[in-house]
């Protein structure tokens, strides 16, 4: 069904992407908020990367882009924990004004070409040898150093704080825990996460691109979701397998829509569909047990009728 | 202990929802002092809760708790000294996370020294455990579970363990067994007189149980229309009966107390 080469180019997209999932984990399950600054954290990620690349600082432009998705959430948090904008909203705002910084970063152009511009993947590719998976290493490398990473993060202290916020936010403002301060740690580092996942991305494919965010906050709750559908029941470790997990099988699903030969201009429209129903899953489930239930109450009271 | 002065406060005001909760509020609690509060729904003792543990700003007046001017520090640094709990018993505790982590965000109140970044400690694990045995439930076993598993009883009597770990200055009970079955009222009842006892812990309790209002504690505070209409201990208390109490209540407040849960419970 699949040449080995899509099978390593899946597993290599789905490791890069899974950050996403994992940015998303962060904000959208474990803080309770739909951060809609994902899309634009992400190509600002991909532009610093990029940027950084061509100017022969590959691994700078690693933590740069983190850095500098950090900054994205922080301003995303201070809209909304500061000054009271809905938690949408002020995602949808750094959004939009992110396009702008986006395109400054790149110099004011809508593409970043890195064609002969050194990179973490020829850095691998010229220490582990032409034959090695080096792509996929240092895409497995990043993202588990990453999850590790947030994983024990999220066992601290500050760690337990920010995860009780979105769990239980009355609770917390009794436990003598400031909100807004855990809301913008946890913001910041879900954006942070974001921007590795476009940076790694940006030198994967060498380029960058003004529009490889769009839609990246559906494609993450994707992976996401199927995550957590498929393997999702557990304690934090399994929650970042899954979310990982879910990352590579939405890969797998896009290169069999691919060879298919769906064009590729509806995979968005696909992945639309993909979270719209795995979203909506509990509310199909619980409506057909209802209709269930109904058909069978009526039938009995046809038969003692 | 603790000291209010004159506080007053109207939600919405010079709208049609104007509501005066608080009007010239003035309370003084020695160190150690267990007070309960009746009054009738909208009497403002929820309001005059949330005034003192920062969840609003009064229009007027002033809190003052341990000789500390707090009337403007917001809620969370309050927290640090205030314990609190309500009626409620899904508010106090966070569901998905376990036993053992809600008991460390409530320690985190002991904690101005330690890192952000340092994680749950065999020591504190087993000070939980000791905490968690002194409650009789069981629950010293179950540390690692989630709370969301735990029954409303469990879950309150946890809250009250979370409200106390680090001994408050001030312990805010808001009708904390209301939603509890009578069985588990009294068993975490009897479990937060034996808390702020050890502890000498200061604490204002609301109520709608006349007799808990009379026998509970030291003094017994009445509230109407966002005013404290009677305030009574030492010996007048301890004769008082549930009658006599509703009686001054009425000649005080200008009108009978008008709150079914509260006559329901006047036999008892």
């Amino acid at each position: 069904m699949f040449t080995a080469a899509t099978v390593l180019s899946a597993l290599e997209l789905g490791f890069i992407y899974a950050l996403v999932a994992m940015a998303l984990f962060l904000s959208f399950r474990v803080l309770n908020i739909a951060d809609m600054t994902t899309d634009g954290a992400f190509t600002l990620g991909c532009a610093v990367s990029a940027t950084a690349a061509v100017a022969g600082h590959p691994f700078l432009g690693l933590p740069l882009a983190m850095l500098a998705g950090a900054a994205a959430g922080f301003i995303t948090a201070f809209l909304q924990t500061r000054l009271a904008v809905p938690s949408i909203l002020a995602g949808i705002i750094t959004n939009t004004g992110l396009y702008t910084i986006n395109l400054a970063v790149m110099g004011f152009s809508s593409n970043v070409p890195m064609l002969k511009t050194e990179t973490v993947f020829t850095a691998a590719q010229a220490l582990l040898g032409e034959g090695a998976p080096y792509k996929l290493l240092v895409a497995v490398l990043v993202t588990v150093v990453v999850c590790v990473l947030l994983i024990l993060f999220l066992g601290t202290r500050l760690g337990l704080s920010i995860r009780a916020t979105g769990n239980n936010p009355d609770m917390v403002r009794a436990s003598s825990i400031n909100t807004t301060f855990t809301i913008t740690v946890g913001l910041c580092i879900a954006n942070a996460m974001t921007a590795l996942s476009g940076a790694v991305l940006a030198q994967y494919q060498k380029s960058a691109d003004i529009n490889l965010g769009t839609g990246m906050v559906v494609i993450g709750l994707a992976s996401l979701i199927i995550g957590e559908t498929l393997f999702g029941r557990g304690g934090l470790w399994t929650k970042a397998v899954a979310a990982v997990a879910g990352s590579v099988i939405y890969r797998f699903i896009i290169a069999l829509a691919l060879r298919a030969n769906v064009p590729a201009e509806s995979l968005k429209l696909i992945s639309a569909v993909i979270v719209a129903l795995a979203i909506a899953a509990p509310a199909l489930r619980d409506r057909a047990a209802f209709r269930r239930r109904r058909a069978h109450a009526e039938k009995e009271g046809a038969r003692h009728a | 202990m603790l000291d209010l002065k004159n506080l007053s406060k109207t939600f919405n005001p010079g709208t049609v929802n104007e509501k005066v909760a608080l009007q010239g509020v003035s309370l003084h609690l020695e160190e150690g002092d267990f007070a309960t509060i009746v009054g009738s729904n909208g009497a403002g003792k929820s309001t005059l809760f949330n005034a003192i543990a920062g969840g609003f700003i009064p229009d007027t007046g002033t809190i003052t708790l341990d000789g500390k001017d707090i009337t403007f520090q917001p809620d969370y640094r309050r927290s640090k000294v205030i314990g609190r709990m309500f009626q409620d018993p899904l508010k106090g505790t966070a569901p998905h996370m376990t036993i053992e982590e809600n008991l460390a965000l409530a320690f985190l109140r002991a904690s101005r020294q330690t890192s952000p970044f340092s994680r749950i400690t065999k020591a504190d694990r087993a000070l939980f455990a000791e905490k968690l045995s002194a409650l009789g439930l069981g629950l010293e076993e179950r540390m690692k579970q989630p709370v969301g598993l735990l029954s409303g009883g469990q879950r309150q009597a946890l809250t009250l363990l979370m409200a106390t770990l680090v001994t408050p200055k001030l312990l805010l009970l808001d009708e904390h067994t209301a939603a509890l079955d009578p069985a588990t009222a009294d068993k975490v009842l009897e479990l937060t007189k034996q808390i702020v006892a050890e502890h000498h812990i200061t604490c204002l309790m609301i109520t709608h149980n006349m007799h808990d209002a009379l026998t509970l504690g030291n003094r017994t505070l009445m509230m109407d229309g966002g005013r404290i209409v009677l305030d009574i201990g030492g010996a007048e208390r301890a004769h008082m009966t549930v009658p006599e109490l509703l009686e001054r209540f009425a000649a005080n407040a200008g009108h009978a107390l008008d709150n079914d849960r509260i006559l329901l419970s006047k036999g008892k």
